[in-house]
């Protein structure tokens, strides 16, 4: 037993009311700049919905994730190492622009600058890889809240399963029964199939926490990881040449403090803590037959923080105690594999993903409200999961490789928690008869409720610093005073866009803060070569390039 | 049939020639300082520019086009750098050694280099064709892309030129094995034979100084990937583990404290 930590995340999807804060918050920290235009470390998905990049989970096409070959044996569904190689010069499967979207701004300027006339002038939208007059047609949430679902919503490739599979008795009904919103980042799985694919060895997983990031100094753009990745969340920054992914915002969770997107939340619905795992058992539990057997396996994987010998190899392994402390206080740990309600999204990639999600409660009580039932009686709602057959295999599909009963499992257990509470807030006797109904004690299921519905911000967040004697050892320390005005600053150089050193993330924030506060100009006014972005501004100043240039009186216009 | 005995070329490598001060600068020190540069630049980039080593592809704008013309131009450059190499380090003894005539040899040479060569420059027109075609392809081409694909274009030109000279001029041509590849080979001995390079004809002398023009440059443009190419890949461990710790020092000395022991992980 080899044991290892590693940060994960929990979404409590009921509570997601998809406002994309997240996202905003996690594009302005990270991808805010030039060839990152279209990316979205954190994206938010209607469901159904063709998601971002469009249907990039139709692995027949993508080729994404893990496939056992003919004997059994775990391997790249895109192909093997040779075939890889052999393929390098033009990588055939790869998401073009138009899978994610063309980035666009729009011409600002125009309303303020155009010359007195009859017609009020209007802010054209430019795209930002031309630079030219666009037609907006896609973004990476076109489809919100189920717009052009009529149109559009059989191209879900989940739908389009769950559909052939029932020999088409379900009629295109998703819109009006239910739907609900799935954030998502990168997996941080324990056996990434983007890090199997790169060629370079640019991508690494951390020994320490688990973060899987790209080495942008290794990375050398052959893109594999692309094609690699079943989640489509490794990016390709078309300016630097380089691979991007979610970072798990290391620089912040190093120092205790949760990612960006958990931080922002305004539903309070992710989870942070450590699992520890047995990383000698990855693959084979990664091989198992089954695909709806995966998720048992990935349980196998997962340690329990309690059991003493757990602890012994994890302190064999220099797993500092703090870090064993708050395995065990681990709220992840808890939705995962205590309580399991907890699912992974798509387990049948086979890469053991280390973000979970806590399938939607949501569309079958309001279903059941609407229809004028007692949307909060665990009889109806236990009788109504078992009865909406549609919702529960569209989630199947998303989290169980397809597993009904599982599905209906923990949605029985959100329902038995929602009902077993409102007892006792109408003031009557607990009713230990619904905990037990779903396999679990009155005191389990108080816990449970108490981390999933008051979820206090020290228990949805226990993050264990980095260790401070490592300190100089950290990602970027040692060599931050270069920067200040360093090359990295430059906008380009004699090698193309963005070579040269790069800023590192801390001293960049640092700066960037310190502008911002300090400066009565708006920020970054220099580095947006024309364009004006108001995402940026903060009040203080004007942009450049939002009001026009002033004339002084008996100067030539 | 041209036999052996026949093959046209009567002068005694490095003997009917007079070497100039030009040749002695050409192909006595250019080369020298060419690997100079190459190697300097190299390295000095790998320490200095880890960052901008990259394919800098625009798969992402384009991908049809690029879909034909990347694998027809890689894949036929791959095959002129195996003819070179067959070419120019492998003596004409050799072949000779194992029985393979002169004509063979340059039937060969001609036959599988030519399509290689077409296949090469196809595929770089058509890859030019589309980086001036494809509006975001265009946009992201540097100036330091431009001048490279001159040379690169330059050097493709030039060396398709003498083999198809020498198809054009039959058994009259120019054998470049007395010629060029002596003098290749003696560089590497330090000590070059530079009349047997003089002696060679002028498509040839065009050919090899674009080419070393192409490996000045190399370093300081995007050609760097292919020094980087991913071999490894068949032989690493599919998931890589690395520790915090190890983040990657850029430059020649240690900045700051010294790092800690890594702890026994």
């Amino acid at each position: 037993m080899r044991v290892m930590a590693q940060m994960g995340m929990v979404m409590n999807l009921d509570k997601c009311i998809g406002c994309h804060t997240c996202s905003v918050t996690c594009k302005q920290a990270w991808t805010n700049r030039a060839g990152t235009e279209y990316v979205w470390f954190n994206n938010v998905e209607t469901r159904p919905g063709q998601g971002y990049p469009r249907r990039y989970e139709d692995q027949e096409r993508w080729h994404g994730g893990w496939v056992l070959n003919k004997r059994g044996k775990l391997v790249l569904k895109a192909g093997g190492r040779v075939k890889k190689l052999l393929g390098i010069f033009a990588s055939p499967v790869q998401p073009e622009l138009k899978d994610y979207y063309e980035p666009w701004t729009y011409d600002y300027k125009t309303l303020v600058d155009a010359p007195l006339g009859d017609d009020f002038p209007v802010a054209r939208p430019k795209s930002l890889i031309t630079g030219k007059d666009t037609k907006i047609t896609w973004s990476a949430n076109w489809d919100d809240d189920l717009g052009g679902s009529a149109e559009n919503g059989h191209l879900d490739p989940i739908v389009e399963k769950v559909r052939r599979e029932s020999e088409d008795k379900i009629k295109f009904a998703y819109e009006q029964t239910f739907m609900f919103y799935l954030p998502r980042i990168c997996e941080h799985c324990l056996n990434p199939s983007c890090m199997a694919s790169c060629p370079s060895g640019a991508i690494y997983k951390r020994v320490e926490d688990g973060i899987v990031l790209v080495d942008q100094d290794k990375c050398r753009g052959w893109r594999q990881c692309v094609t690699g990745c079943p989640y489509k969340k490794i990016y390709f920054n078309h300016k630097t040449g380089k691979a991007e992914k979610c970072t798990f915002c290391y620089p912040r969770v190093e120092v205790g403090l949760p990612t960006v997107c958990s931080e922002t939340c305004v539903g309070r619905l992710r989870y942070l803590g450590l699992f520890l795992y047995d990383a000698d058992a990855v693959t084979a539990a990664a091989a198992v037959t089954d695909p709806q057997e995966l998720y048992d396996a990935q349980m196998d994987v997962l340690l329990d923080p309690n059991d003493p010998a757990v602890q012994a190899a994890a302190r064999a392994q220099d797993i500092p105690e703090d870090w064993i402390d708050a395995a065990r206080r681990s709220p992840v740990y808890a939705l995962a594999k205590v309580y399991k309600v907890a699912l992974p999204l798509h387990p049948e990639y086979r890469t053991m993903p280390m973000v979970w999600y806590v399938p939607p409660l949501s569309p079958v009580v309001d279903l059941l409200r609407d229809q004028g039932h007692d949307g909060e009686d665990h009889g109806n709602l236990f009788g109504a999961i078992e009865a909406l057959r549609i919702p529960v295999e569209y989630l199947a599909e998303l989290f169980t490789a397809g597993d009904a009963d599982r599905v209906t499992a923990v949605l029985k257990k959100l329902a038995a928690m929602r009902s077993y509470m409102r007892g006792i807030s109408l003031g009557n006797d607990p009713d230990d008869s619904i905990p037990e109904a779903v396999g679990m004690d009155g005191q389990t299921m108080y816990e449970m409720y108490r981390l999933m519905a008051i979820a206090k911000y020290d228990e949805r967040y226990v993050i264990p610093k980095a260790h401070v004697e490592q300190a100089h050892d950290l990602e970027e320390m040692g060599c931050s005073l270069d920067f200040d005005g360093g090359p990295g600053m430059q906008d380009s150089s004699p090698f193309g866009e963005a070579s040269g050193r790069p800023v590192p993330v801390a001293v960049e924030t640092f700066n960037a803060l310190r502008d911002r506060q300090t400066s009565d100009e708006a920020p970054g006014g220099t580095t947006l070569r024309g364009r004006v972005n108001l995402l940026n501004w903060d009040g203080t100043g004007a942009p450049p390039g939002l009001f026009p240039e002033k004339h002084h009186p008996g100067e030539q216009p | 049939m041209v036999t052996l005995e026949t093959a046209p070329f009567e002068a005694e490598p490095g003997s009917a020639v007079e070497i100039t001060a030009l040749d002695t600068a050409l192909w006595g020190v250019l080369p020298y300082v060419m690997v100079v540069v190459l190697v300097g630049g190299l390295v000095w980039r790998y320490k200095y520019d880890q960052f901008g080593w990259t394919t800098r592809s625009s798969q992402l704008y384009e991908s049809k086009m690029l879909r034909i013309a990347s694998p027809l131009f890689h894949f036929g450059l791959l095959a002129v750098i195996a003819g070179h190499f067959f070419g120019l380090v492998i003596p004409m003894a050799w072949t000779q050694a194992v029985g393979m005539s002169q004509d063979f040899y340059h039937f060969n040479a001609l036959f599988v280099g030519g399509i290689a060569g077409v296949g090469t420059l196809g595929g770089i027109i058509l890859l030019i064709y589309r980086r001036r075609t494809t509006g975001p392809v265009f946009m992201a081409t540097t100036t330091n892309d431009k001048t490279m694909y001159v040379v690169l274009t330059a050097a493709i030109v030039f060396g398709l030129w003498t083999t198809l000279a020498s198809v054009f001029e039959g058994e009259h041509g120019h054998n470049y094995r007395e010629t060029v590849a002596p003098w290749f080979r003696s560089l590497f001995v330090l000590q070059p034979d530079i009349a047997a390079m003089a002696a060679a004809p002028f498509s040839f002398h065009l050919h090899t100084l674009v080419g070393m023009a192409l490996f000045v440059i190399w370093p300081f443009t995007r050609l760097v990937h292919a020094f980087t190419a991913p071999l490894h890949y068949l032989f690493r461990p599919y998931i890589v583990y690395r520790s915090r710790d190890a983040a990657t020092r850029r430059g020649w000395a240690p900045v700051g404290t010294r790092d800690r022991d890594t702890r026994n992980r």
